[in-house]
């Protein structure tokens, strides 16, 4: 024999091997798709996200499956770009035949995808937090973060007790960078604070030193950056540097300490919304979220040696949810989509979710606290 | 514009021009010796940078950046060895192509290696906060570090190409391969060599600059491109030329910035290199003559 024939030879084996593995899978199992930026950009969003399903599925697994069944996690890499989302979208619903989408992880992504998802009727529990996800509601689109108005609010009413009037905005020019600056915009004048200049910049930028000189010489009393990028890291220390000494806040997507930590010394007195998840240590026990956010984040600390952040906290809400709906109603796409809008009082990590026909995030304005950076930690923003 | 405010502009401006000055000279080697683009330059930054970093924890700075420049540069010899020397026709597009697989092979590894994570050197003095206040206006110590280093490399390639046999030998393989080979030059192993030292320079760079800009897997391909449009603003091939378009870049976007949106920075950039390319297409120090001989 050749040796092209035995490659052919191979070559046929190889896809028999994988037809045959495919087909012994299919049948007694829920198939779960996940769009994660495991790479890229919105990596430190997408890698923990993706960590998380595949733990809560393993461990779902492990002891027994949803409703006799075991849950398949088929998680594809998007790396922040909406065109792969686009496509692993539509792969996972024609070719996949998932039951349900968990993610994309940023905003840009889930809002292309949203129509695809909503054509064919399979649920989208979206880990991204801008509000058009889920304004107005599409029937089979969710989304666990809290919305990034609840953010901005929070912002201006601790901006208001310090009397903060006049304030400068940087975003990054993403999804979630524009969605966040359009909100803090919409809602600055409700609590009287003008906002003298508003920049985007680059979702790779490298150095903002120029944007923050603008926005010193404009004499803002604070600065708000809304990112989920490095940028994140970089602003902080650049208005150090700068010896630009006014409140830096940032949004929600601040909730990850290696932020903090790349901030180093400039990081400190950072103020943001965000979930407890990253305080969990300081909550009462009595608090109706601490046992969920204390087990998790000691199994995910446990497995994989890293800190919890609140981004894979979403994915973890994600998928109880859904698991939650599937006990619920069985494996029946249109049963579980009615049992996740009725889901009321559920315990996750971004907070307690109450569902209905016209919220499909749940969440209320309480599910945030203010954190603040010291000590190199995060903990609970105290007004002076 | 108080000119306390003007000045914090123009610091601003040597900041990001001083990245991607120092961005831009890695380039120029490789192309003195072969006449290509190396569009794996970035990765080397990239991968000096990450490496550096790893090895900080387990020794000094200064020693950790000795040891990730020493092995970026092996690096460099062992892509040239791998896949340089092999090909059967080294033409100049042929080697471009094959340094842009390169890029995107070695990021993918560095991403296996390391991880998505973003990550970056302590500064060389100070910290986070440390700034120097020059008459009212204030900038980060690091930014001195990259000039100084910088003018420092730009030196030494000076001296290196003008004045040893081994840098003269590797302008004359670019000027005329053939020409170059007749005279007893070998002219593979001057191939070899410059990728070493572009790959050197290149960590050298990145080791510097991480502090402020931070280092990831991927943060190579941006930086390069910046780098790349310095280079030829400059005039390819011309380290000088380097620094002097990478500082006016930067500065033309600081400026841009004090009167516009920031989002226009780049288009700004790039349309005022579109302008100063067609009065002078050989770039600003570069010249015309040496410029018509190369292929590329």
């Amino acid at each position: 024999m050749s040796f092209k024939k035995i490659l052919v030879v191979f070559v046929c084996l190889a896809f028999l091997a994988v037809a045959v593995s495919c087909k012994k899978k299919s049948g007694e199992t829920i198939k779960i798709g996940a769009i994660f930026a495991v790479t890229g950009p919105a990596s430190f969003l997408g890698a923990p996200e993706a960590k998380t399903a595949q733990m809560i599925i393993d461990e779902i697994n492990s002891s027994g499956g949803v409703d006799g069944k075991s849950l398949e996690l088929i998680i594809k890499d998007s790396t922040g770009s909406p065109e792969k989302a686009i496509s692993f979208a539509k792969q996972l619903i024609e070719e996949n035949k998932v039951f349900a989408i968990i993610g994309p992880s940023t905003s840009g992504e889930t809002m292309k995808i949203k129509a695809i998802c909503e054509d064919g009727k399979t649920i989208l529990l979206s880990c991204a937090a801008a509000e058009d996800i889920v304004n107005p509601v599409a029937k089979y689109v969710f989304k666990t973060p809290q919305k990034d108005s609840y953010a901005a609010e929070k912002i201006f009413e601790v901006m208001k007790k310090k009397g903060i009037t006049t304030i400068g905005v940087v975003a990054s020019n993403d999804g979630f960078g524009l969605a966040g600056k359009k909100q803090l915009e919409t809602i600055a004048p409700k609590f009287g604070i003008t906002i003298l200049i508003g920049e985007v910049y680059d979702k790779k930028a490298t150095d903002l030193t120029g944007v923050l000189t603008k926005l010193k010489a404009n004499n803002v009393q604070a600065v708000v950056n809304w990112s989920i990028v490095p940028a994140q890291s970089i602003v902080p220390k650049n208005m150090k540097q700068l010896n630009m000494n006014v409140p830096l806040f940032q949004s929600h997507g601040f909730g990850n300490i290696k932020y903090a930590r790349e901030a180093g010394a400039a990081g400190e007195g950072i103020i943001f919304p965000c979930g407890r998840l990253l305080i969990v240590d300081t909550l009462p026990d009595n608090h109706p979220q601490k046992a969920v956010l204390a087990k998790y984040k000691k199994n995910y600390e446990g497995k994989y040696g890293e800190d919890v952040s609140t981004f894979g906290g979403h994915a973890y809400d994600a998928v109880m949810i859904l698991v939650e709906a599937i006990k619920k109603a069985g494996a029946d796409k249109e049963k579980v989509r009615d049992a996740i809008e009725s889901l009321k009082g559920f315990a996750g990590t971004g907070g307690i979710f109450n569902f209905s026909v016209q919220d499909h995030n749940g969440l209320a304005i309480d599910s945030f606290d203010m954190l603040t950076v010291k000590g190199g930690k995060f903990v609970k923003y105290e007004d002076k | 514009m108080p000119f306390e405010q003007l000045l914090q502009y123009i610091f601003s401006g040597i900041t990001s021009g001083s990245i991607y000055a120092i961005v831009a000279i890695g380039f120029n080697i490789i192309y003195n010796t072969t006449g290509i683009i190396n569009f794996a330059q970035g990765e080397f930054l990239m991968l000096g940078g990450m490496t550096a970093i790893s090895l900080h924890s387990f020794m000094p700075l200064p020693l950790a950046i000795l040891a990730a420049v020493i092995i970026t540069s092996a690096v460099g010899a062992l892509i040239d060895f791998i896949f340089i020397r092999r090909l059967k026709s080294p033409s100049v597009l042929n080697m471009v192509i094959v340094t842009i697989g390169l890029s995107i092979m070695i990021r993918e590894i560095a991403l296996h290696v390391w991880d998505e994570k973003v990550r970056s050197l302590p500064y060389f003095t100070g910290s986070e906060v440390t700034s120097i206040n020059i008459m009212g206006a204030y900038i980060s110590p690091q930014v001195l570090w990259v000039l100084g280093v910088s003018g420092v490399i730009v030196a030494f390639l000076g001296v290196f190409f003008r004045f040893t046999l081994t840098g003269r030998s590797m302008r004359a393989c670019a000027s005329n391969i053939t020409a170059a080979r007749l005279c007893g030059i070998n002219t593979k192993n001057m191939v070899t060599i410059s990728f070493m030292l572009s790959a050197a320079i290149g960590a050298l760079a990145g080791c510097v600059i991480s502090p402020i800009t931070q280092t990831q897997y991927d943060c190579g391909t941006s930086l390069a491109i910046k780098g790349f449009t310095v280079a030829i603003l400059g005039g390819l091939g011309n380290s000088t030329g380097a620094v002097i378009g990478g500082i006016i870049i930067g500065l033309l976007e600081a400026m841009s910035i004090s009167i516009m949106p920031l989002a226009y920075k780049d288009a700004i950039s790039i349309a005022i290199l579109l302008i100063i390319l067609f009065a002078r297409p050989s770039g600003l120090l570069g010249k015309r003559e040496a410029a018509g001989l190369k292929e590329f």
